[in-house]
């Protein structure tokens, strides 16, 4: 396997130049706001991962950690594709980024929905690799059930 | 390296034993494969070592032709497979110079051999007519070292929170090595046990100990070394070196893995109470309690790791007769060899001594800051395997302030053109993270 498939040029971008990095207020004083912290034990990569929500738009979801180019480039996309979205679409995004992840490379991603998220495509290919790319949208995951968004899967689905 | 002349009569570098390293790695299997289309370049023995095909075949000869199990059995295969494995006790106990192999007790690995003598030191201190020696309570203290790899800081970190005694440590100098200024304050009248590495599995430092014992028997502590990363490297000789416990493992010297080692003095491991209960560590059991085997079975409760226990016995075989110096001396050139060529990488930053002294054939780094994480993936498509990650040492990392290193490691079937292939990977490393 070439490891160019690995880190595609869009992950290298992301990694050197990430988008919406930084843990930020919330504009709107009513929002409801809360953060994750995690981190991958057998490396020592971590990020934070903070919501901004009314419960049913994610107004932001910010940022900041420090990682492997993996770990680091996924926070990037997740903020790109997630930042701004309804929660339910967002969580339509989530699912089928995991999906990507848990598929052994054999998923094929849709553009449409993963944006960026598709270069992530050959990370599955690397099983020591998954956790990385993962992390943010774990912490992801728990920080919008913190800020009081529903995440169950069936709400997704609907 | 530069080789400096040594005038006539002095030792010259000729005297030094060596071996034949291509012949050595014929009898590797493993080492023949290639990984991501490019021949395999294994820098990963401080994680596990190979095994060579003398340790392969007795394995399965074990299981072909003498497997029972021990101890118990009046019928033939019984007896042969009690030799075998007490066989291999002795084979350990003349590795490490041991008086007695009653002094040997095989454990699953290191972690366990230390949480044997830390659980010895529980269980003691439940029991009032224990030996006072291992009795621990408010005010005493155990010390280990900031180098520690994580199974000789967690069990010392749980003892102390069951007894109220209080864990203290070396620090680290800038250098990677052991901090010994505050030795006496350090350790002290309330000092109970002393357990440190004797082979840091990070930084590759490699520590003095006999200023530290002279001080451990001043004040009457007990001295463990963590030797996992020393005795596959190195000559042991534990009358020589004169700790209280040493603790190994086999997957890290040419044997399978599930198969460690134990070795505390017979008074000692006499005076202790055991730990895991169950069957082989009694000498007698009725309804209304129990007595307990002399060690080493006091400590070996339940079914041993019987091949691997054997197959030990063929590792330790095997590396003596390559010769423990002579695999000391290799590695040493390596080291050098390692540290010269790793300076000339732009960017590169050493944690740990970086001259060959006082170290051996492990070496942490960081590549600018790129992630060890990437610099690893990279070198694996090249079939460089290094380890990356805290290495089981993280208070190691937070000392040097970077959350993981990356870790090349050197046994005795390393090459100089495994280093170079590691150098030319790193180029490799710098230009995709350019």
């Amino acid at each position: 396997m070439q490891v160019d498939q690995l880190y595609q040029e869009i992950i290298l971008d992301h990694y050197k130049h990430p988008h919406g990095r930084g843990l930020r207020d919330a504009d709107d004083p009513a929002a409801s706001v809360a953060e994750a912290h995690h981190v991958n034990p057998t490396c020592g990569d971590e990020v934070t991962v903070r919501v901004a929500t009314d419960g049913a738009v994610l107004h932001d979801v910010s940022y900041d950690g420090y990682g492997c180019s993996i770990s680091q480039a996924s926070a990037s996309v997740l903020h790109e594709l997630l930042a701004g979205r309804p929660a339910a679409e967002a969580f339509a995004v989530h699912a089928a980024f995991v999906e990507l992840m848990s598929g052994r490379g054999e998923v094929t991603p849709d553009e449409e929905v993963l944006g960026d998220g598709v270069a992530f495509a050959g990370v599955a290919r690397y099983p020591a690799r998954v956790k990385c790319a993962l992390l943010p949208w774990m912490a992801f995951k728990d920080a919008a059930a913190r800020a009081g968004v529903d995440t169950s899967p069936t709400e997704v689905q609907g | 390296m530069t080789t400096i002349a040594i005038p006539p009569g002095m030792p010259q570098y000729g005297d030094v034993p060596s071996y034949d390293v291509a012949a050595v790695r014929a009898d590797f299997p493993i080492l023949d494969r290639k990984v991501n289309g490019h021949p395999l370049v294994y820098l990963d023995s401080a994680n596990t070592s190979h095994k060579p095909r003398q340790v392969l075949d007795v394995l399965r000869e074990h299981y072909e032709w003498r497997n029972a199990n021990v101890s118990r059995s009046v019928h033939t295969l019984g007896t042969e497979a009690t030799e075998a494995y007490e066989g291999a006790r002795a084979k350990v106990a003349a590795f490490i110079n041991a008086p007695s192999p009653d002094e040997v007790v095989f454990t699953k690995n290191s972690t366990e051999a230390i949480n044997i003598v830390a659980y010895a030191f529980s269980n003691a201190s439940l029991r009032p007519d224990a030996d006072p020696r291992f009795r621990l309570g408010p005010g005493d203290e155990v010390v280990i070292s900031e180098m520690e790899h994580h199974s000789n800081i967690v069990p010392w970190q749980l003892l102390c929170e069951r007894t109220g005694a209080t864990l203290r440590w070396f620090p680290v100098t800038d250098h990677g090595r052991l901090d010994e200024s505050g030795l006496t304050d350090l350790v002290n009248e309330r000092t109970k046990i002393v357990s440190l590495v004797h082979m840091s599995n990070i930084l590759g430092t490699v520590n003095a100990t006999s200023r530290i014992t002279q001080r451990v028997r001043e004040v009457g502590a007990l001295l463990l070394l963590d030797c996992s990363q020393s005795v596959p490297h190195m000559p042991m000789d534990v009358v020589d070196y004169d700790p209280d416990f040493i603790v190994f493992t086999g997957h890290k010297m040419c044997a399978p893995s599930g198969i460690g080692v134990l070795w505390g003095r017979a008074e000692l491991l006499a005076a202790m109470p055991p730990v895991l209960g169950g069957g082989s560590m009694i000498e007698t059991v009725a309804m209304s309690g129990s007595t307990f085997a002399p060690p080493p079975t006091r400590f070996e409760a339940g079914t041993p790791p019987i091949a691997e226990a054997v197959a030990l016995g063929a590792a330790v075989d095997y590396l003596s007769g390559v010769g423990m110096r002579a695999i000391q001396w290799h590695e040493k050139q390596l080291t050098a060899y390692a540290l010269d060529a790793l300076a000339t990488v732009p960017g590169l930053r050493i944690f740990g001594p970086n001259v060959p002294v006082g170290r051996g054939g492990t070496i942490s780094f960081a590549l600018g800051d790129i992630h060890p994480h990437d610099v690893g993936q990279v070198l694996d498509s090249l079939g460089v395997q290094v380890r990356v990650g805290h290495h089981c040492a993280r208070p190691v990392c937070t000392r040097f302030g970077v959350p993981a290193m990356t870790r090349a490691s050197f046994y005795l079937y390393t090459t100089t053109e495994e280093i170079d292939a590691l150098v030319a990977g790193l180029e490799q490393v710098r230009k995709v993270f350019a």
